[in-house]
């Protein structure tokens, strides 16, 4: 890191407030990729999962106390619709969102979907390249591909990649990161 | 990571002696291991002296135990050698399982000397090399428990300022000839009335908590109820007769006095003596210290920037606390702050310079900052009041309906002014600038910290959007990086500012992804 020599051309950038400069471009565009179409079934089954726990416990809870139909009915009748709700809803919006792309020189990702998050790091700072694939995925067909850098908060995932672009995009990375040379920090 | 087993070729056959590359720890240990090995025997003495004296010659199984402890210690500083070599720092040591420890130099990133009292009045040092990670561990790094003291210090700066020949060659301009004149160059030292800086910090209570915790376990485990020790019967009849309101400023002025008495020792033990040096070679130096001295070492290519931190009760009297953000060094808990502290708590301005000859350059210590803009000071306002009147109206409830005292309520909607005071103060202190190629963040209330970031030390950007920030056309941008805690968020600018301000900090980087 050079930090005592004063930065040549680039001293003094961002020393006007950055209010008054006239931007040439200030909004991102969404990266190109989507990810796999099953992710939406993948993403439903998932929640599904979580959300059949939950009525499950309900369901027990309503056979150890037979007594109150109404109000253990109406909590049932709650969760059916919450979850409904959420499963037809969170996997489109999800689907909407995430998306990817890996250019030579940076990884770009968008998650999330009531919540969204873009990340970006340059691939001279990627570290390691592990791409997964979690039983559930692997009855999708589908493979996450996780690219860590040297800082322990940011690495950038990409859920529910179909798995032969994942292993592409695995390839493509590790090729291009090989060539980096210091410590990446 | 760094340790190897010990494997036949580092075994060296011959003695440590006969070989010219191995040393000794310093003589004066054999009096130093001995003592440390029979304080660590201790319940085993006492177990020996016990068992002994019931079978009636306590003092000989005493004695066999207390020689025991005494030839270990002597055995250690027998079997433990070190070696400083071109390319790996070693130690050996074990008297049963013989261990070599190797660390490669070009890994080394710390080098700590450390002396105790004992050390210090025999003029010892004990140095500890580390890789730089989570090196607090005997595992990872190795320790040379202790050389005599100017061997330590010759040892650190040799470790750190030759790292390797390549290096040494790359900067003929040291000045190899006067090596007897005093080649650091200092940046801070601490003055006797900054102690007046240390009751204004929360040592005082943590070490208050400390004690009662240990007090009250030990009572404990012995099974004693303080309720039955005669004066403190006495005391707490006294204090019945008197008002609650006497006891209870009685109990606050008490325990403000305790805290301050705690903190400012504190603070003498651990900072008196404190400065922080600049060496040529390219490293911070801070020696501290008042029983126990320490000397860290840090490298400035590691070095990401620094912060100023200051806590409320800091800001009353102007005052602040300066750290490094570097790599390898995880910000610590405490006052030492996990050895990236630059400068303990002290006048404001003294941390902003301390902060500046650090970092090289002075404008992103003490240069404007961008305010965020009403999207930003809406949502600080929202957050703390919304938390502040669901606890209202849930306290409000309580009172109304289930009877809880009324005071409690009178409590709560005390809280709906303190959390207008404390969203507005959150605002005033955020800001944010890309000055120097360093990114400048300045954030909180309760601690307000102001870090300084190179922007060579940031290696990726998170542009995080909740719903509601989507809304009011916010974001928060976050600067990762592999120093300090990792990440350094610009929180609520507008998403037009933070996308700006990301691409001016590293050019080039989203220049293909903007539209």
């Amino acid at each position: 890191m050079q930090r005592a020599e004063p930065g040549g051309e680039e001293q003094g950038r961002g020393e006007q407030p950055a209010a008054d400069e006239k931007p040439a471009a200030t909004d991102l565009r969404p990266p190109r990729h989507r990810v796999s179409r099953m992710a939406i079934w993948y993403w439903t089954v998932r929640a599904l999962l979580g959300w059949l726990v939950l009525a499950g416990g309900q369901l027990l809870w309503w056979a150890l106390d037979p007594g109150n139909a109404g109000w253990h009915g109406s909590w049932l009748l709650v969760t059916v619709l919450v979850g409904g709700v959420h499963l037809l809803v969170m996997p489109r919006w999800r689907y909407a969102v995430h998306r990817w792309e890996a250019t030579p020189h940076a990884v770009y990702t968008q998650s999330g979907w009531f919540s969204q998050e873009r990340r970006i790091a340059p691939v001279s700072r990627i570290q390691t390249v592990d791409s997964e694939r979690p039983p559930l995925e692997q009855l999708f067909g589908l493979a996450d591909v996780t690219v860590t850098t040297a800082s322990a908060r940011g690495p950038l995932r990409i859920h529910a990649l179909d798995a032969d672009t994942a292993q592409r995009l695995v390839d493509e990375l590790t090729a291009s990161t090989s060539a980096g040379r210091d410590d990446a920090t | 990571m760094t340790d190897l087993a010990s494997s036949p070729a580092q075994q060296a056959p011959e003695p440590p002696g006969a070989d010219p590359g191995w040393h000794r720890l310093h003589p004066r240990m054999l009096l130093v291991h001995p003592v440390q090995e029979v304080l660590r025997a201790f319940p085993a003495l006492l177990g020996a002296f016990v068992a002994g004296s019931r079978s009636g010659n306590g003092d000989r199984w005493t004695l066999l135990v207390l020689a025991a402890a005494v030839a270990l210690g002597v055995a250690k500083w027998f079997t433990t050698t070190y070696r400083i070599g071109g390319e790996q720092v070693q130690v050996r040591r074990g008297l049963v399982t013989r261990r070599v420890t190797s660390v490669p130099r070009d890994r080394l990133r710390t080098v700590d000397v450390t002396s105790h009292p004992l050390h210090r009045l025999l003029g010892l040092a004990r140095v500890e090399v580390g890789t730089g990670l989570s090196d607090r561990t005997d595992e990872r790094g190795l320790r040379l428990d202790a050389l005599g003291a100017q061997e330590a210090a010759r040892l650190r700066g040799e470790l750190l300022h030759r790292a390797g020949p390549a290096q040494a060659e790359a900067a003929p301009t040291r000045p190899e000839t006067v090596p007897e004149a005093d080649p650091e160059t200092e940046l801070a030292r601490l003055r006797p009335e900054w102690v007046r800086f240390a009751p204004f910090t929360l040592s005082g209570l943590v070490t208050i908590g400390v004690l009662v915790g240990f007090v009250s376990q030990r009572l404990n485990e012995a099974q004693l109820d303080p309720a039955r020790f005669g004066p403190l019967q006495a005391l707490a009849g006294q204090l019945s007769e008197r008002p609650l309101w006497v006891v209870l400023f009685g109990a606050v002025a008490g325990l403000v006095a305790l805290a301050t008495v705690a903190s400012v020792g504190g603070y003498v033990l651990a900072f008196w003596g404190f400065r922080l040096t600049r060496h040529p070679g390219g490293t911070l130096h801070v020696r501290r210290g008042l029983l126990t001295t320490r000397e860290t070492t840090l490298e400035e290519r590691r070095l990401r920037g620094v912060e100023v931190s200051e806590t409320l009760l800091l800001r009353l009297v102007r005052g602040g606390r300066c750290l490094a953000i570097a790599t390898g060094l995880r910000v610590g808990r405490g006052a030492e702050r996990g050895g990236s502290l630059l400068l303990p708590p002290a006048p404001l301005a003294e941390a902003r310079r301390v902060a500046a000859a650090v970092l090289g350059r002075a404008a992103p210590v003490d240069g404007p900052l961008l305010r965020h803009g009403r999207g930003a000071a809406r949502r600080r306002y929202t957050r703390a009041l919304a938390g502040a009147a669901v606890l209202l109206a849930a306290v409000g409830a309580g009172w109304r309906w289930l009877g809880l005292p009324g005071w409690l309520a009178a409590v709560a909607l005390a809280g709906l002014p303190v959390a207008w005071a404390l969203a507005a103060d959150r605002y005033r202190n955020l800001g944010h600038a890309l000055v120097d190629r360093t990114l400048v963040i300045r954030w909180g209330s309760l601690v307000r910290r102001r870090c300084a970031l190179d922007t060579d030390g940031i290696i990726g950007w998170n542009l995080r959007q909740s719903f509601f920030q989507r809304r009011a056309g916010l974001a928060t941008l976050t600067a990762t990086t592999a120093a300090g805690e990792q990440h350094y968020a610009v929180t609520d600018v507008p998403a037009a500012t933070a996308v700006r301000l990301a691409d001016e900090a590293l050019p080039g980087l989203l220049t293909p992804f903007l539209r």
